[in-house]
């Protein structure tokens, strides 16, 4: 910084992405340290650590289990059956959600359905999933769906009934007809809604999926991990464990970062370029400049994608 | 000089004003209009004519916004009639476009997007959507922001855009509700002569509703007034469009007259 800036000086600097990074990186670390810390010293404090696995078991027992080819047989299984699930249920809620909210007459037939269905936790279908399908398979798959299909439909249902109207009069006022207006207003505009049920529905589907799994899989994280259990391998499910906590992060980071791309539109408070919400922010002269000179969406598209 | 709707894109030339179809005549018939629930006006009776701008004006909350939507075809009448050129209207069609007073642009569209909207509606390829739009922007003074989000110009080049974007679908009835309220008075009074420049040649009716009594005057041919729930009157406007007439004898004694009657 160049000149006098007196009251600059009070603000503090917003920490560069690579400090960033760092600093969420030193956390994860910090907590492991804190967990080697209490499992190697089998402290029994109320809580009691001295029969949990350490840091160190745990990641041998990866280790071993990385260089098997059961791991990713699970993995690959979960993951199948999470995503067909997932997909049924973006696809399906999102239509259903849509049409009950645009249609009197589909709201009155499946309104009421829905609403009786919906409070059953998924988990709670396994007797139905049993009944209904001829295999195991499908039947995890179905109560992955059924748990991000709620999600999705609610949250379908509430953005395009919150939908400013004038967006579809003028669309109506131009000549377009129902489907261009679902096309063009209805879809478009529903998007930031539909994909905050798509991030509640991934997590709701990975509980269902590794419970489902539990209770009738063949293969999968979950039950590898009910296994590992009834055998007391503990080092084995806090690997399980960990798998599920990965995979989870990573299947709800690609759905959320697919809605901001789609949803790069929406207007944000005040460009703040890196800043930590604490600091209020100050801009260097030069910074200001180049702020204003280039097209501002594309650093704050940048900025944004490291938030996860 | 004036032009079927049907002609061909590529015929016009680039310069040319964008569209002179040929306006259109609004009637209303002993009309009550309204929400099924809370009608507003009735006893409506307002002959339109072809390439004629009406502006309406009445204190807030007389139906001037009720009556632009059941000209758009947006609200039925509950009684009597609304025709275009004899016929009764039958919904909303892209021959009535409406422009409102807040932001009806589509967020997540560029103002380029924005304008070709109609056209893609209309079916016309895409190349010379583009094209079409981009002169629109031009002639509205945006061309340098073809390529932003609405909500990243200001109010008074949204309003510019929507503007442009009515008038790309070369509608034969523009219906504006109040669309330089939320402006200042210099935008205003700048959008106004924006608004005079691209309409003169498209032909279309206007029908414009305000609650600012200089501005009506200003851009009427002739200037109706609503009030206590009905139609109270319909004036003509001496030397409409004509800043230097703001002194005029004739104009000051209509603007006397319409203030009384709206009771300010």
């Amino acid at each position: 910084m160049s000149g006098p800036a007196p009251r600059a000086g009070r603000y503090r600097r917003p920490l560069p992405p690579i400090g960033r990074y760092a600093l969420r990186m030193g956390a994860v670390a910090a907590a492991l340290g804190l967990w080697q810390l209490l499992t190697s010293l089998d402290v029994d404090l109320w809580l009691r650590f001295s029969q949990f696995p350490t840091v160190t078991d745990v990641g041998h027992a990866f280790a071993d289990r990385l260089a098997g080819a059961d791991y990713w047989t699970d993995l690959t299984d979960s993951l199948t059956r999470i995503v067909t699930g997932f997909l049924l249920a973006a696809v399906l809620g999102v239509a259903v959600g849509v049409l009950v909210a645009r249609s009197r007459l589909a709201g009155d037939l499946l309104g009421p359905l829905l609403e009786v269905v919906r409070p059953i936790p998924a988990i709670a279908l396994v007797p139905v999933a049993i009944l209904l399908f001829p295999s195991n398979e499908q039947g995890i798959v179905f109560i992955t769906f059924t748990a991000a299909f709620f999600p999705v439909l609610v949250s379908t249902r509430h953005s395009v009934r919150a939908l400013t109207p004038v967006w579809e009069e003028a669309v109506l006022t131009m000549g377009g007809g129902r489907w261009r207006i679902l096309g063009s207003v209805v879809m478009p505009g529903a998007l930031p809604g539909i994909f905050g049920g798509l991030s509640v529905g991934i997590g709701v589907s990975w509980i269902c999926v590794i419970s489902a799994e539990m209770i009738s899989g063949q293969y999968g994280v979950g039950y590898r991990t009910w296994q590992d259990y009834t055998i007391v391998n503990y080092p084995g499910v806090f690997v399980g464990m960990v798998t599920i906590g990965v995979l989870g992060w990573l299947t709800s980071t690609t759905v959320e970062l697919l809605g901001r791309r789609l949803t790069r539109w929406l207007p944000r408070t005040s460009y703040v370029p890196g800043t930590r919400p604490t600091a209020p922010r100050t801009l260097a002269p030069a910074q200001l400049a180049a702020a204003s000179t280039d097209q501002p969406s594309d650093t704050e598209e940048a900025r944004d994608e490291h938030l996860v | 000089m004036s032009t079927s709707s049907d002609i061909k894109p590529d015929l016009r030339t680039v310069d040319q004003a964008p569209s002179s179809v040929p306006g259109t005549r609004l009637t209303l018939h002993a009309a009550m209009l309204g929400r099924p629930d809370a009608p507003v006006l009735a006893d409506v009776d307002l002959d339109i004519a072809q390439g004629e701008i009406l502006t309406v004006v009445g204190p807030s909350g007389c139906g001037k916004s009720t009556l632009l939507r059941s000209l758009a075809g947006l609200l039925p009448p509950l009684a009597g009639e609304i025709g275009q050129d004899g016929r009764p209207l039958a919904g909303p069609c892209a021959e009535r476009a409406l422009i409102f007073q807040e932001d009806a642009l589509l967020p997540w569209r560029t103002l380029r997007a924005n304008i070709e909207l109609p056209l893609a509606i209309r079916r016309v390829p895409r190349s010379e959507r583009r094209v079409q739009a981009e002169e629109w922007l031009g002639r509205i003074g945006l061309a340098d922001h073809s390529r932003q989000l609405p909500h990243r110009v200001s109010g008074g080049q949204r309003q510019r855009a929507q503007l442009a974007r009515a008038l790309a679908g070369r509608p034969r009835a523009v219906l504006m509700d109040e669309p330089f309220g939320a402006l200042d008075a210099q935008t205003r009074a700048g959008m106004q002569d924006l608004l005079v420049e691209v309409l003169r040649g498209t032909g279309a009716t206007v029908v414009f509703v305000t609650h600012d009594v200089d501005e009506a005057l200003f851009l009427g041919d002739r200037v109706a007034l609503l009030g206590a729930g009905r139609l109270l009157a319909v004036r003509d406007v001496p030397r409409p469009r004509d800043r230097t007439a703001h002194d005029d004898a004739a104009r000051v004694a209509l603007r006397r007259d319409v203030l009384t009657s709206l009771g300010t």
